[in-house]
């Protein structure tokens, strides 16, 4: 990612006051006024004891940290292959999707054969590891067909072929495993109940999503920052040719880093199973789009962020309408999660357009 | 003998498409459609295309920049051998690989069809051995084809694309024809071509490609030349349009039907291509805009509109349904003015999306039906009669006009003032700030048009239909209209036009079939390989404006020019010596 400071103080002069900036204040001032009136509506029927119960509220805030948990681990692929190449790669959700498909086969066999009810930790663990291998070589194979010939095009080159590659993968799994929606087999028992957490009653499954997904974070975390392959990866993502010159393999570092993301993606394919059980060849594209959200709103290139931005989207597409649509009054709010977390995608842009904890951006990377 | 590498690869690639297109189950579904009568099938032509294309590619080897080509037949044909055997046992060992296992019940696709298609009915033992002679044989012919001379190697690609032609499109050609009597001649009843018309077809090809070969030069010549080229160009323009005119007539509903498909993509095409092709602002959710006409048109003249049935003619509800599209074009645009390309591409994709979810939803159901949609709307009045989707014939003129006002508004503003500020904002925005254009003004005005242009469409398809629902409108067209608009060529009037017929018109569209039916369920799969294909190899497109590919290929041809110098600087020191 290029650091040139751009000199911002000049161009915002510039814009000293027009319409589209009156526009821009306007959408803040409704969006801050409508959170605030739905919020506050929430309150009062809460209060007058409708909606939803406070046991309700808790379960939904838990399962919107599990989803987003979820998306968080997905969001980091989007980061780091942005941080390192400079584009959104729309194929990753694809990558996600693909780990929980062939995943399912190994699910499925181990459950007819009853491993999955007599050893739950190791059948997880066999799941975890074949989502995360496919994940992988399917991320690394992207990259070497698809975006390797494209180094140095013109920015919207590799994301339109993102776009198609998106496409291909994904009609490749409706042509391999047909298009019906296959379920992975129910949770082992031991995971369905709940688990006592101070004396708060949480769902086992979306606890061992939680971990899961903290474990994994610190696992790269640890990657990133501690080894030698973490540091070229952080070298190439802050100048590729300067990293060249330092004797780092660039291509190498890439190809690692999509196999980073691929495994990453992977292991939110499992979270995905234990979170929703259904999967078919389109469930990698809303996640993907989400994830991307979440990776905007941490701050994209950031990894704590992009961890930090999944759990905010997870909590503002989980809590969000209930929150603040009922409050305003609009039935059937749970329609409306998807449309949440593409309203939130646009207001971090035009709140913050650097995401949470993004950091300055040049010139190159204005948003 | 040593292999070469590159053709160990193609050879490896041309496999793994074989079992890779068996997989997905493409072989089997193209095998139920005959291209010539007895002998070869769609899906036939399918699996020995992946080898006879790695024999050409290794055929061809490294393409050097420094050197003349070497072509020789032989040659040639021995790589391609070599390629295709590998491809072939490459496919084989798949089978082999994967036959053990009942994996029915994940891959349905593998099953005994398969197997029975791949191996030519011949079993699995003996079956195998013939797709791997076949497969070498193809890649052998691959390999011969580009070891021929210019003139014999255009003469039979011509013919292979004319007979593939003929017989892919046995629908349209049996339909202009119309006397049962030739069209029989031509095709066998099971449908297919027969195999001596196929032949006839081919020879003739040729023999008209070697006939004419002098006067296409001559026409050639004829379009560099400044005056005869605009006097020529002219005269192709009437031509088409003549085409365009006369078609519908003479061609059936099936047939109409899908040109409406095609000239209402155009539309959009034509629309979207302003944004992306001419402005360079990626909308990934321009399908809103066309939702906006679409249910705008259907809330202003249904009479089952749910809260508000104005219940307006088609003509007065237009200028209505193209004021509301524009005020979508601002609401959408100034919020991502100051986005950069990529985001913007995502945010747009939120717009598109939000707009679907919205309509869906319990919230605004009492305004635009949700599920439901709005159903009877009627036709577009024009003298005594309405005219809707039940009269293609008609229709098709309808929509051609809108086409044809999209054009012109396309190739007006492409040169004007507008058109050269949207081309400085696209190659680098902060220096046409600097030279005074007004971006905000700019971009809004390329969406304010392109929503514009995207509502006719919809007004048109709400008419055509006669109902609305949501599932018309999701993220799938804005995709599809974007990959026609690159495929086309972004920026190019005739490009869109071209990447509209050549995708709507024979794959079919997000939710048309086009008229290869066997297609659907691969349509986008296809969709999806053609964007990556055109990215990596031509991202211009097939008919680019001038100045994009200029553009695009700026670097490569510096990189010409300096390779040139550094073949005079080898000569330099030899000559000397």
């Amino acid at each position: 990612m290029s650091t040139e400071v751009a000199p911002e103080p000049v161009r915002s002069r510039r814009f000293k006051f027009n319409w589209v900036d009156g526009f821009l204040w306007f959408l803040r001032v409704a969006a801050l006024i409508a959170i605030v009136v739905g919020v506050v509506g929430s309150i009062q029927q809460f209060a007058d004891g409708e909606g939803p119960s406070a046991a309700a509220w808790r379960d939904l805030i838990v399962s919107s940290i599990s989803t987003g948990s979820m998306y968080g681990l997905i969001a980091l692929g989007y980061s780091m292959v942005y941080g390192v190449l400079g584009f959104i790669n729309f194929a990753h959700g694809e990558v996600f999707m693909s780990g929980t498909m062939v995943g399912l086969i190994s699910a499925t066999m181990l459950f007819e054969n009853g491993f999955w009810d007599s050893n739950p930790w190791i059948s997880i663990l066999v799941v975890l590891v074949v989502a995360m291998i496919t994940s992988t070589l399917v991320a690394v194979a992207i990259e070497r067909v698809a975006y390797r010939p494209l180094r140095g095009a013109p920015r919207l080159i590799p994301l339109i072929t993102s776009i198609g590659v998106s496409f291909f993968v994904q009609y490749s799994f409706a042509g391999l495993f047909g298009v019906a929606i296959r379920n992975y087999p129910p949770a082992p028992s031991q995971l369905s109940g709940n688990v006592d957490i101070l004396g708060i009653p949480i769902a086992g499954t979306r606890l061992l999503v939680i971990g899961v997904a903290v474990v994994s974070m610190i696992g790269l975390w640890y990657f990133v920052t501690q080894t030698k392959t973490g540091s070229a990866m952080r070298a190439v993502a802050e100048d590729k040719e300067i990293a060249g010159l330092m004797g780092i393999d660039v291509d190498k570092t890439i190809v690692t880093t999509f196999a980073v993301g691929g495994a990453m993606a992977g292991v939110a394919g499992l979270l995905w199973a234990l979170l929703f059980r259904g999967v078919d060849f389109l469930t990698g594209f809303l996640p993907g789009i989400k994830a991307f959200t979440a990776a905007v709103l941490g701050g994209i290139g950031n990894m704590p962020g992009a961890m930090l931005g999944g759990v905010l989207l997870g909590l503002f597409e989980g809590v969000g309408p209930q929150l603040v649509l009922a409050g305003l009054g609009i039935p059937a709010v749970s329609q409306l999660k998807d449309a949440v977390a593409f309203a939130a995608l646009v207001l971090v842009l035009i709140f913050r357009p650097t995401g949470l904890l993004g950091e300055r951006l040049g010139s190159e990377d204005r948003v | 003998m040593s292999l070469d590498p590159l053709t160990r690869r193609w050879g490896l690639i041309g496999g793994a498409i074989m079992a890779f297109t068996g997989a997905i189950g493409m072989l089997v579904s193209f095998d139920e459609r005959i291209l010539i009568s007895p002998i070869l099938s769609l899906g036939y032509l399918t699996l020995l295309l992946a080898p006879a294309i790695a024999g050409h590619m290794a055929a061809r080897g490294k393409v050097s920049v420094l050197e003349e080509p070497e072509h020789d037949v032989a040659q040639g044909a021995q790589k391609g051998l070599v390629a295709g055997l590998i491809a072939g046992v490459f496919a084989v060992v798949f089978m082999l690989a994967v036959n053990p296992f009942d994996l029915s019940e994940f891959f349905p696709n593998i099953n005994d069809r398969m197997f029975d298609m791949m191996t030519f009915d011949f079993g699995l033992g003996l079956g195998s051995v013939v797709l791997i002679v076949a497969s070498a044989l193809a890649g052998a012919a691959g390999g011969a084809i580009y070891g021929l001379d210019d003139e014999p190697r255009e003469g039979v690609f011509r013919s292979a694309i004319w007979v593939i032609l003929f017989s892919l499109f046995e629908l349209v050609v049996s339909d202009v024809i119309e006397v049962d009597a030739i069209v029989d001649l031509i095709y066998a009843r099971g449908g297919g071509l027969h195999i001596w018309s196929a032949i006839i077809i081919g020879v003739l090809a040729w023999w008209l490609g070697v006939r004419y070969k002098g006067r296409r030069a001559e026409l050639t010549q004829m379009a560099k030349d400044s005056e005869a080229g605009s006097r020529l160009r002219w005269s192709l323009i009437g031509v088409a349009a003549l085409l365009v005119i006369v078609l519908p007539m003479l061609v059936g509903g099936i047939v109409n039907e899908l040109l409406i498909n095609v000239a209402l993509f155009i539309l959009m095409g034509l629309g979207l291509n302003i944004v992306v092709g001419l402005a360079g602002l990626l909308d990934l959710g321009y399908v809103a805009f066309f939702a906006v006409g679409a249910y705008g048109m259907a809330v202003l003249t249904s009479p089952l509109s749910p809260a508000f049935s104005p219940e307006l003619n088609w003509w007065v509800a237009l200028p209505v349904v193209m004021v509301l599209a524009a005020i979508a074009g601002v609401l959408v645009g100034t919020p991502v003015i100051r986005m950069r390309g990529d985001y913007l591409a995502i945010v747009t994709l939120g717009f598109g999306e939000i707009v679907r979810i919205l309509i869906l939803s319990d919230w605004l159901t009492p305004f635009l039906g949700g599920a439901q949609g709005i159903t009877r709307i009627p036709g577009i009045p024009l003298g005594a009669t309405s005219v809707s989707g039940t009269s293609p014939e008609l229709f098709i003129y309808m929509t051609m006009l809108l086409v044809g006002v999209a054009a012109y508004i396309s190739y007006r503003t492409q040169e004007s003032r507008i058109g050269r500020a949207w081309a400085a904002m696209r190659e680098d925005e902060d220096v046409a700030e600097a030279i005074g254009i007004s971006t905000v003004q700019a971009k809004l005005l390329a969406f304010v048009t392109g929503a514009i242009i995207a509502s006719f469409a919809g007004a048109l398809f709400s008419a055509k239909v006669g109902t609305v629902f949501h599932n018309s409108f999701d993220v799938l067209v804005s995709i599809i209209i974007l990959v026609v608009v690159i495929v086309g060529g972004m920026g190019s009037i005739r490009g869109v036009a071209l990447g509209a017929l050549i995708l709507i018109g024979v794959l079919g569209g997000p939710k048309s079939q086009g008229l290869l039916g066997e297609f659907a369920e691969f349509k986008l799969l296809i969709y999806g390989a053609i964007l990556v294909y055109m990215m990596l190899q031509r991202p211009e497109g097939l008919l680019p404006s001038v100045r994009r590919s200029r553009e695009l290929h700026q670097e490569e041809a510096a990189q010409d020019a300096w390779l040139d110098k550094k073949g005079s600087f080898i000569e330099e020191p030899e000559a000397s010596v």
